[in-house]
């Protein structure tokens, strides 16, 4: 097993991901409309006073981001299990978790990309100032990955179970929470006009984090849902 | 010497006859510390200068947060040893430890919810303390179910030493961005739980109960593993045995 | 103190003793469970071993 083969195989992962995406486009737009459906909701459900959106536009939009991912990732494993290729990773020569990590920004490219893209207008819908939607996209940015890969462990966890979909939820979105405090104050202050360096490192220093440790978790957990 | 002793812990049938000596006399030693801790924290020690009698709430509250995060690294420690030695009786350590620290948990939460009453005139205030808190009890309540949903014993165990792992490198990031986000919001109040100035009056039965929470905990978590190894093993001959003969 | 005291808690009396009284019945009921579990499942597997010696 060379390092040749592995990187081969890490991006024919990827690439055997998007194409099998893109046969699939309208199941990319769930996960992007409900995002936006989401947000949509507040201002009708706590009304229109354009000052009370404007505060609460960084927590909605985060929150509403962080239900969007969660609801997309079921789709991380799912084929794969069902057709038995999950087996075949496990049983392949390669590391399960480089392998993970493919799975894992294909999965990122089309369901993380899209929300980060479409973030701008959900800022404006909601009025927030330009510094601020500027600090949304980057938190989005550095964020959507963590959310990806944090929750592959979670579906990892729960890819064999019937209803893993209700489980998933319990499991992932308490360990969502830093990100989601970190990322809504950062475009809190940017909103404010005050400096956001300290809260976009803190982000930074979660991404990497969850790049460096989660394959190995959820390459185990894939090991023992498997067994 | 130590190592027989060791492969027999490891054997369930003779942990479970050692773990049921051992109750017996665990409950004992709680309950006296329980009643010295009571009878020191409810009658010996004085009110409180701010607080009144009501501080003494936190003879409960203060055991019962530290036992929440204590049994979850025990938890997480149990679901290493288990997923590297694969010994069974860790992961049955693992999972009877669970529903205890969710008590815990939930204890911690009631008891500052209503200490927090009389002091803040809410049930609930959204500080560092008690938000962290409610999250670990969901992170306990996804291990528990995370094991039920699973059928196969075995597998369940595995997947919740996972769990618990991913758990408790998030325990320490959780409370600390939970405290930072606490001081963004927080208004110039003093903060919820600013203990009283610890007087040894009030540091002796604090101690007292936070000893008799641990003997607690070791006890009752015996008790579930016992019932968890009897489950696992029910179809083995000393466990028909052990049925038939009562 | 006396006991009317004792109870009054210096007019905090419900807090603490709703406090107290919650944790005492959630540590009796993480102690009566596992003992019932356990004379339950040792009951159901009695009764397994019994029926399927019978039908032996």
């Amino acid at each position: 097993m060379s390092t040749d083969s592995l990187s081969r195989a890490f991006t024919v992962l990827i690439r055997r991901d998007l194409l099998l995406a893109a046969r699939r486009r309208a199941e990319m737009a769930n996960p992007l409309l409900f995002f936006i459906l989401v947000t949509s909701l507040f201002p009708l459900g706590i009304g229109a006073n354009p000052n009370l959106l404007q505060a609460v536009a960084p927590g909605i939009i985060w929150v509403a981001a962080l239900l969007a991912a969660m609801l997309s990732l079921d789709s991380v494993f799912r084929s794969d299990f069902e057709d038995g290729t999950l087996e075949q990773y496990l049983m392949s020569s390669h590391p399960v978790s480089v392998l993970v990590l493919a799975k894992v920004i294909a999965h990122w490219l089309v369901t993380g990309l899209p929300l980060l893209v479409i973030s701008p207008l959900l800022g404006i819908l909601l009025g927030l100032p330009e510094t601020g939607i500027k600090t949304l996209f980057i938190t989005l940015l550095l964020g959507t990955p963590v959310l990806s890969l944090i929750g592959s462990v979670g579906v990892a966890l729960t890819v064999g179970l019937r209803k893993g979909g209700m489980i998933l939820s319990l499991l992932v979105l308490p360990l969502y929470i830093p990100l989601l405090i970190f990322a809504s104050s950062a475009v809190d202050s940017a909103a404010a006009g005050l400096p956001v360096t300290a809260h976009l490192s803190l982000i930074a220093a979660l991404l990497v984090l969850a790049l460096s440790l989660s394959p190995f978790a959820t390459a185990a957990a894939l090991r023992v849902s498997l067994s | 010497m130590f190592n027989n002793f060791f492969h027999k812990l490891a054997s369930p049938k003779h942990f479970y006859r050692i773990a049921g000596n051992l109750i017996p006399w665990l409950a004992g030693a709680c309950l006296l510390l329980v009643l010295a801790g009571l009878y020191y924290g409810l009658l010996v020690a004085p009110a409180d200068y701010q607080q009144g009698d009501s501080y003494r709430i936190m003879f409960i509250h203060v055991p019962a947060a530290w036992m929440s995060l204590f049994i979850y690294v025990v938890m997480a420690v149990a679901g290493a040893i288990g997923l590297i030695w694969r010994m069974k009786l860790a992961e049955v350590m693992l999972i009877s430890s669970a529903p205890i620290g969710a008590s815990f948990t939930f204890l911690a939460l009631v008891t500052g919810s209503i200490w927090g009453k009389p002091m803040w005139g809410t049930w609930w205030v959204w500080d560092a303390r008690l938000t962290s808190e409610l999250i670990l009890l969901f992170l306990y309540l996804g291990v528990i179910a995370l094991h039920s949903a699973i059928d196969d014993r075995r597998i369940a165990a595995r997947a919740v030493a996972i769990l618990a792992l991913v758990g408790v490198i998030n325990v320490p990031i959780i409370h600390y961005s939970v405290e930072w986000w606490n001081t963004l919001h927080q208004g110039p109040t003093v903060t919820k739980f600013d203990k009283p100035s610890i007087h040894l009056s009030m540091l002796i039965p604090l101690l007292l109960m936070a000893v008799a929470f641990k003997l607690y905990y070791a006890f009752v978590v015996l008790m579930r593993a016992r019932c968890e190894v009897l489950e696992r093993e029910r179809n083995a001959g000393w466990v028909r045995e052990l049925a038939e003969e009562k | 103190m006396n006991l009317t005291e004792f109870l009054h808690m210096g007019g905090y009396g419900f807090y603490v003793w709703t406090s107290y009284g919650i944790s005492l019945l959630v540590l009796l009921v993480n102690i009566i469970v596992p003992a019932r579990q356990k004379t339950k499942l040792l009951a159901d597997i009695a009764r397994k071993a019994r029926r399927a010696r019978s039908t032996s």
